[in-house]
């Protein structure tokens, strides 16, 4: 009994730890132009949790989370901008719409496996793409969609970067936290059993199927909710934002933090929306480093940073102790 | 209690099972042997729902349970374990069996999400109920291994353990006698004599005919699809066919 | 243009896309089917088939044939590295995993592409010349009759090699039952590189011999790959007359579907067919085997 309220109590601890790190970034960086990028940061952590949950827990694989992502940012800004309609409705709309489609498409989409999933979410992916591209009168086509209104609660109106920081901000530390709780609970075992052993977990009476499209459903929500986030913060919208190549960024992100751990999501979210940042010149050569990460980690590191850097610490930091000469063994 | 009818399996051109029927009685071993290929796990998995007969029928308890999935069937009482055992090797052992309780408690998504404090209650009921499973199999102090990590006699037990968890009323054994030695298995022996003791029915695949014998009550043998026989131990042992078809095996 | 017309135009047009498809969709099957993999950069090594030969015969102004055959033999030598380096360590890992390394390996091949050859399109001159044929009313390029040709060849080739020699033989092998194989002696990690090296080859030569007609740039490979891999789902990853089935069928249905209908929806349309064979028919329109539950 202790120890489950010392792995919860841990569990908070972490939270806190991080909640009070990510409410006093913006001061420590006196508001710069940094806290800009950090919006993004914020923005695809939500993307990166919600695609980690999917695959990082449950082990399904899906190329084409940024369908809801551009659904959720398209529903929301075509209801504001060309309906005027309250970007609170709208946002709520969004999630609800891409929760249904994602719960719909769920059924036959997941009872594929492995390859044949990858493809079909890719399919899904990209189909999505082209209509948004497509139905110009709605979406704007690509030269895209503005003049999508900046969200509001009580006159305070969200648009400066610090004020979106925080709202952003907010939807996140609440995606990491309903997330952490729901990987560690009943919900989250069976998950993380039919990842292992699906046939084990039908015997134990584990719904896999109904489970499946469940998370992929939450999944698709909290990819909306980030979608209609990113419409009001950036009042434009285009579908280059919500193509093939952001789906795999979302994997190179999950990847590099980490299959399975909320909190490398964030991580894998950070480095690479702030790497390209800081690396201006060298922004032609990302999607390069992507395929070049993707595949090291991979083969190197499957835990992603998150397991592997303490990993490595200790590994050199052991070599350094016994002071013998290094001996390559991976 | 479990009542096969008439099952026949056909995979493409091979027959595994053909014809076969016989009866499982409640709080009973009963055991399923045979040379292999003779169809016992094709049986099993057409019982517990993973594949459907060509034909046949497959009644518990009266009602008709042909073709219903293994989660429906887990439900109702029934589970099993696998030949070459099935555990979640990411998770550890305690946490094994903690999904083991899935159908023993309820929180769901929006719960479990939200920490409500039924389901932080439940947890903890969860996590009480799995160490008493582990204690039961005999494996308490491998909690906090990974599953992945176990030597094989102990994930043995632990997928017994595991099974246990669902409160079952009928537990199917395929071959958890392979790969044990001895004193493994006569600890497995005692281990299922306990099972039934608490009143769960147990039906046994098994290829060791010493722990088939000491502790089944009831044996069906059968042979190439086919049933051959039925009947006590000592019938089965003296039984003509039985010994022919058996002649160069141990 | 009469409506038969048309319709000829289109299908004849859909019959040449359909049968690069099919090439791509070979080189899924045969690699799907000596390791299991689902190789998510086969269609990179299509767009290096058209990059190389330009870069040979434009950059470097080498006699077309020659550009093409360095270009397949470039290509192929990036397969087989590929595969040596990032498939074949990790070869028993969670097909999960392999999905990942070979999605890093697509968008590898491709980010290297954009940094030497840049992001623009361009056209690869046809192989004998810009006049056009006609038939029963219908326009068909001289480039069309060498799409069809050589794909022929490549395909009678490649029946001829799985069936009747004992390298193909073996590689069949080596999908049924690894372990078998390697009791018999099959030497199976050559067979994967072996595959990896057909698939480039077929998929490079798809690339050149498309690329006169609809251009190529750093990023043709993913939807290339994509409706290839839609005809090989289609012929049950048979790796045979299934899938060249499979890819005229989408390359056909495409074209009739673009023309007839809408040509903004061109690429969806592959990718709808491919939900409707995974969510229906996963098996492929062609394929055998009992689908079991477990």
């Amino acid at each position: 009994m202790k120890f489950l309220e010392g792995s919860m109590k841990q569990e908070l601890a972490k939270f806190f730890v991080f909640a009070a790190a990510v409410f006093t970034a913006p001061v420590f960086f006196k508001g710069g132009y940094i806290v800009n990028v950090l919006v993004f940061v914020g923005i695809y952590t939500i993307l990166a949790v919600a695609l980690n949950l999917l695959l990082g827990l449950a082990g399904q694989i899906s190329l084409g989370q940024a369908a809801f992502f551009g659904l959720g940012a398209y529903i929301s800004g075509v209801l504001t901008a060309t309906h005027a309609a309250n970007p609170w409705v709208a946002m709520v709309i969004a999630a609800i719409a891409v929760g249904i489609i994602a719960f719909v498409l769920g059924f036959p989409i997941l009872k594929l496996k492995g390859h044949y999933l990858a493809m079909a979410t890719l399919g899904m992916g990209i189909i999505v793409y082209i209509i948004f591209n497509e139905t110009v009168d709605i979406t704007g086509g690509p030269s895209g969609l503005s003049g999508i209104p900046n969200l509001s609660i009580c006159g305070i109106i969200f648009n400066t970067d610090m004020k979106n920081y925080y709202l952003v901000w907010s939807f996140a530390m609440a995606t990491i936290l309903l997330s952490v709780n729901l990987s560690a609970s009943r919900i989250g075992r069976a998950l993380r059993a039919l990842h292992d052993s699906e046939v084990a977990a039908r015997i134990l009476g584990v719904n896999v199927r109904l489970l499946k499209v469940q998370i992929f459903t939450i999944s698709g929500i909290f990819s909306a909710l980030a979608g209609s986030l990113y419409a009001h913060t950036v009042q434009f919208i285009s579908p280059a934002s919500f193509g093939f190549n952001v789906s795999i960024e979302l994997l190179t992100m999950v990847i590099i933090g980490g299959l399975g751990s909320i909190y490398g999501s964030f991580l894998g979210a950070a480095i690479l929306t702030l790497l390209p940042e800081l690396f201006r010149t060298f922004q032609d050569y990302d999607i390069v480093v992507y395929g070049i990460v993707l595949i090291v980690i991979t083969m190197f590191m499957p835990g992603g940073l998150v397991r592997g850097v303490p990993l490595l610490a200790r590994f050199l930091l052991a070599k350094v102790k016994s002071g013998l000469p290094s001996e390559k063994r991976v | 209690m479990l009542r096969i009818e008439d099952m026949t399996k056909i995979f493409g051109g091979l027959t595994a099972l053909q014809g076969v029927s016989f009866s499982i009685s409640a709080g009973e071993i009963t055991g399923i042997i045979g040379p292999n290929g003779a169809g016992k796990t094709t049986l099993f998995n057409i019982v517990t729902g993973i594949y459907d007969p060509t034909s046949g029928k497959v009644y518990y308890d009266g009602k008709d349970i042909t073709g219903f999935p293994p989660e429906k069937l887990a439900r109702l009482g029934m589970v099993r374990t696998f030949q070459g055992i099935e555990l979640f090797g990411q998770m550890t052992v305690l946490e094994n069996v903690m999904v083991g309780l899935h159908t023993r408690s309820q929180s769901g998504i929006i719960a479990s999400a939200l920490k409500l404090p039924a389901h932080l209650r439940e947890e903890r009921h969860i996590r009480e109920r799995a160490i008493s499973w582990l204690e039961f199999a005999g494996i308490a102090e491998l909690a906090h291994l990974k599953a992945a990590n176990l030597p094989f006699g102990k994930g043995r037990l632990l997928e017994i353990a595991r099974a246990m968890a669902i409160e079952p009323r009928i537990i199917l054994l395929d071959e958890p006698a392979a790969g044990l030695n001895s004193r493994e298995t006569s600890d497995l022996a005692l281990l299922i004599t306990r099972i039934k003791d608490s009143g769960i029915t147990v039906a046994l695949v098994e290829h060791d005919m010493e722990l088939v014998m000491e502790i089944c009550s009831r044996i069906v043998v059968l042979n190439l699809g086919h049933k051959l026989a039925e009947g006590t131990p000592r019938q089965i042992q003296e039984d003509e066919q039985v010994i022919t078809a058996y002649l160069g095996e141990g | 243009m009469e409506l038969f017309e048309q319709l000829l135009q289109y299908t004849l047009s859909g019959l040449s896309t359909g049968a690069i498809y099919a090439l791509i969709g070979l080189g899924f099957a045969i690699i799907y089917n000596s390791t299991s993999i689902i190789n998510f950069a086969q269609g990179e090594f299509v767009m290096l088939g058209g990059m190389l030969t330009l870069f040979f015969h434009i950059t470097l102004g080498l006699y077309l044939p020659l550009a093409v055959v360095l270009a397949v033999v470039v290509a192929t030598a990036v397969g087989a590295l590929f595969e040596r380096l990032a498939i074949s360590p990790l070869k028993d890992a969670e097909p999960i995993i392999l999905v990942i390394i070979t999605i890093g390996g697509s968008i590898l091949i491709r980010g290297v592409a954009m940094l030497l050859w840049g992001k623009d399109t361009h056209a690869l001159p046809m192989f004998s010349g810009n006049e056009p044929i006609i038939l029963m009313g219908a326009a068909m390029m001289p480039q069309n009759l060498w799409i069809f040709g050589i794909t022929l060849i490549i395909i009678t080739a490649n029946r001829f090699f799985f069936h009747h020699s004992i390298s193909g033989k073996a590689m069949r092998a080596c999908s049924v039952n690894r372990i078998a194989s390697r009791l018999v002696g099959i030497d199976v990690k050559r067979m994967m590189l072996f595959s990896f090296v057909i698939s480039s080859a077929m998929g490079a030569a798809a690339g050149i011999i498309i690329a006169p007609l609809t251009m190529t740039s750093y990023d043709v490979g993913v939807m290339l790959g994509l409706k290839g891999f839609c005809a090989a789902i289609i012929g049950g990853m048979s790796g045979g007359m299934g899938t060249v089935a499979g890819g005229l069928i989408v390359g056909v249905l495409e074209s009739l579907g673009a023309g007839l209908i809408s040509s903004g929806y061109k690429d969806a349309i592959a990718f709808i067919i491919l939900l409707i064979i995974l969510f229906i028919r996963p098996q492929g329109l062609f394929g055998k085997g009992e689908a079991e539950r477990v």
